[in-house]
């Protein structure tokens, strides 16, 4: 699904980001962790294009990102709040999104259904702005609005960050679900080993830049983790 | 601690986005600001003279008269203009800064705006004249006193009733009116204003008044200022209550239709974009200073096409001017959805080439003065169509000001509701069409003229998806930049 290669991106002769080899396959659910100023940000934004490579290149099914826009349709993400439209209600975000991807009304609608708990009443006819709406709720819209129109590829930066624990504990559920589905591959980042081991099949770390592990989840993960990032301190 | 204030002021001065990459836009308007303060110390100085010799009067009572429009006008084009003052406020609120401290430095702050020093240009030369020609000195420095008054007071309402948008507008009536009754000979009020300001010179002990209503306004602005430093009151973002809209209507335009309800959307929730669709109104009536042979200057039958072009280009220039920028807080979004550039910049040339096509309707009332004048109206808005709204789209890659759609939305934010910077950057949209239509006008006649200007409009529309290719491979080349400046907010 995603291959990248010698990829890296500097900042006036400093590396922030250097990755010589990587592959998600089709279907993964794929985890990635790291302190601040990791590179964690950097790579999805390089992922969608937002940013320019200095060396390298990342592969969405066979088309460098930077050069076709054919990845476009099949992906969605939410990085941050410039992800949303401000001056939009909920609703109408969604329906916006929904005719960027061809999904109609009633298309949407019906996907918002599946997503009522998770909203908590806070979302849908609340008749607000989305930019007056909290941190978390923002959160929220942005997550669900990334599901909209089938997408093959989700990546999700810090989804868990800024939600209450009910909504983190739904959240999860979620991306459990879509772990199961085998045709969607889900990226997502996070400071909270936990989550991340729950929700994902695979997970590398980064630490300034560099890829320093890539491990397949299994029961030990967690407590692997917890000793790199403890052993960090001491050192 | 005033230091540490002026520290904090200088760096994000010194350190903001715009003005590391614009440095040549900087001192082009450094030029801008020189070419005002030169105009208006001359205008100052002259206009003594001028009024002497042309009108026969008194140029001072002359000026009383004018005042009252001169600081009308002032008051609304601060109110378009002028930022208000931020020193970050939040996190200064819990560090021991007093509270009166921040307050005084942000009032402070704004004594030295543009929008105040200007006017000493022109007043501290003509009060040197009106000394130099042996007026009473005590009256000359009372009235002198008055105005300064005056302008600071602007300075301070405009500082609290920045937000009130009926203020605007009920003042937008009233110099309309007063002007059009005095134009047509009705009524004028500088009749009964003049009276005002003739008091305080003939009776200076009388300059209390102004200094006590200064002094008032000072006061009340101050209040209002420290009441509302809190985050709940005047920091935070008035949030009403809004319901979602379908504008389904809008489907006919097919694949393009998506952003085109979201662009009205844009326009009508964000104050930031009305004002400009306001300010293209205003543009509406810009033409009858060239038709009505107010302004002498513009006698001349070129200006007529430069007149056309404002007419109908209102929107054009004070909407069209910030594409992309109106999308700069959600752009990411946009670059990552799937969705082409083609389909993104048509939507926003039709929502021009419409607003254009409706300010040619509404200019219909040009028709009073004779079909001739029309006609460059009509004229110039085919060039608007075929050429300008190209070369704004165009321009518009380059432009990588985050516009801040909420900021006027505070109490006390940046208010940066219209950009000076960018109005220049539409003069070169005018050279070409007055060059055209002057080739024509003074080889065979006006109507060769019309069309050669015409004629380039409808070249321009012919070519329209060459031209689109073109900015097309400019946004694209231009895309890592833009979100990159965009991601720096103010």
């Amino acid at each position: 699904m995603i291959y990248i290669t010698e990829l890296s991106k500097s900042y006036k002769g400093q590396k922030v980001l250097n990755i010589e080899e990587l592959d998600i396959p089709k279907g993964q659910s794929f985890g990635l962790v790291g302190n601040n100023g990791a590179g964690k940000t950097t790579l999805f934004s390089l992922l969608l294009d937002l940013i320019r490579p200095t060396t390298g290149f990342v592969k969405s099914k066979d088309v460098k990102v930077n050069e076709s826009e054919s990845w476009k349709p099949y992906t969605s993400a939410f990085i941050d709040e410039t992800f949303l439209i401000g001056y939009l209600t909920p609703e109408e975000y969604f329906y916006f999104i929904g005719e960027l991807r061809n999904q109609n009304k009633a298309d949407v609608d019906n996907l918002l259904a599946d997503f009522e708990d998770f909203f908590n009443g806070e979302i849908i006819g609340v008749r607000k702005y989305l930019r007056d709406l909290s941190k978390g709720n923002q959160k929220k819209v942005g997550i669900v609005a990334s599901l909209i129109g089938n997408p093959e590829l989700i990546i999700l930066d810090e989804p868990f960050a800024n939600l209450d624990p009910t909504t983190q504990i739904r959240l999860k559920k979620i991306l459990k679900e879509l772990k199961m589905t085998k045709d969607v591959t889900v990226l997502i980042s996070s400071h909270d080993l936990m989550h991340v081991t729950e929700v994902c099949e695979r997970i590398v770390v980064l630490e300034k830049g560099n890829m320093v592990k890539d491990i397949q989840t299994s029961p030990e993960t967690l407590k692997d983790l917890e000793a790199f990032f403890s052993g960090e301190i001491m050192v | 601690m005033l230091k540490q204030f002026i520290f904090l002021q200088w760096k994000s001065f010194v350190r903001s986005a715009s003005f590391q990459t614009n440095l040549a836009m900087k001192i082009f308007m450094g030029f801008m600001a020189l070419y005002f303060i030169g105009m208006f110390s001359l205008m100052g100085a002259l206009s003594f003279k001028i009024i002497q010799d042309q009108l026969h009067q008194d140029p001072l009572r002359v000026v009383n008269k004018i005042l009252f429009f001169y600081f009308t006008v002032d008051l609304m084009i601060r109110y378009m203009m002028q930022k208000m003052p931020v020193v970050n406020i939040k996190p200064l609120l819990y560090i021991p800064f007093s509270k009166n401290k921040i307050v005084t430095f942000s009032l402070g702050k704004t004594v030295f705006s543009f929008f105040n020093l200007i006017h000493f240009f022109f007043f501290i030369p003509f009060t040197i004249v009106l000394l130099g020609n042996g007026y009473p000195v005590w009256h000359v420095l009372a009235w002198f006193a008055m105005i300064i008054c005056l302008i600071y007071s602007n300075n301070f309402i405009n500082v609290f009733l920045n937000d009130v948008d009926a203020f605007f507008y009920s003042f937008l009536v009233i110099v309309i009116v007063c002007g059009v009754l005095m134009y047509l000979g009705y009524f004028d009020i500088t009749k009964y204003t003049h009276h005002i300001f003739d008091a305080v010179y003939d009776q200076p002990l009388l300059v209390v008044i102004p200094i006590g209503f200064f002094a008032l306004l000072y006061f009340a602005a101050f209040k209002y200022f420290k009441k509302n430093l809190y985050l709940d009151a005047g920091l935070s973002v008035k949030k009403q209550s809004v319901s979602t809209e379908n504008l389904d209507w809008l489907n006919r335009f097919g694949s393009i239709s998506t952003f085109l309800k979201n662009d009205i959307k844009l326009i009508k929730r964000n104050k930031r974009s009305r004002t400009s669709v306001i300010m293209s109104f205003i543009f509406l009536f810009y033409g009858l200073l060239f038709f009505t042979g107010a302004i002498e200057a513009y006698e001349g039958p070129v200006w007529r096409i430069f007149a056309g072009i404002f007419v109908t280009g209102g929107f054009l220039f004070t909407f069209g001017q910030f594409v992309p920028s109106w999308d700069s807080s959600y752009y990411p979004l946009m670059m990552s959805q799937n969705i082409l550039y083609r389909d993104y910049l048509n939507s926003k040339w039709w929502l021009v080439v419409m607003a254009t096509v409706i300010s040619t309707l509404l200019a219909s009332f040009y028709l009073y003065f004779g079909w001739e004048v029309y006609s460059a109206i009509l004229v110039g808005a085919i060039y608007n169509i075929g050429v300008n709204s190209h070369i704004v789209l165009w321009g518009g890659a380059y432009i990588k000001t985050p516009i801040d759609l909420t900021s006027n939305k505070k109490a006390f934010g940046d208010k940066q509701a219209f950009n000076v910077k960018t109005m220049v950057l539409t003069l070169p949209k005018l050279v070409l069409p007055l060059l055209l239509y002057a080739i024509g006008h003074y080889t065979v006649g006006p109507v060769l003229g019309y069309i050669l200007v015409a004629g380039a409009g409808v070249l321009g529309f012919a070519f329209k998806e060459k031209v689109f290719n073109l900015i097309e491979g400019i946004y694209k080349s231009e895309k890592y930049k833009t979100i990159a400046a965009y991601k720096q907010k103010n």
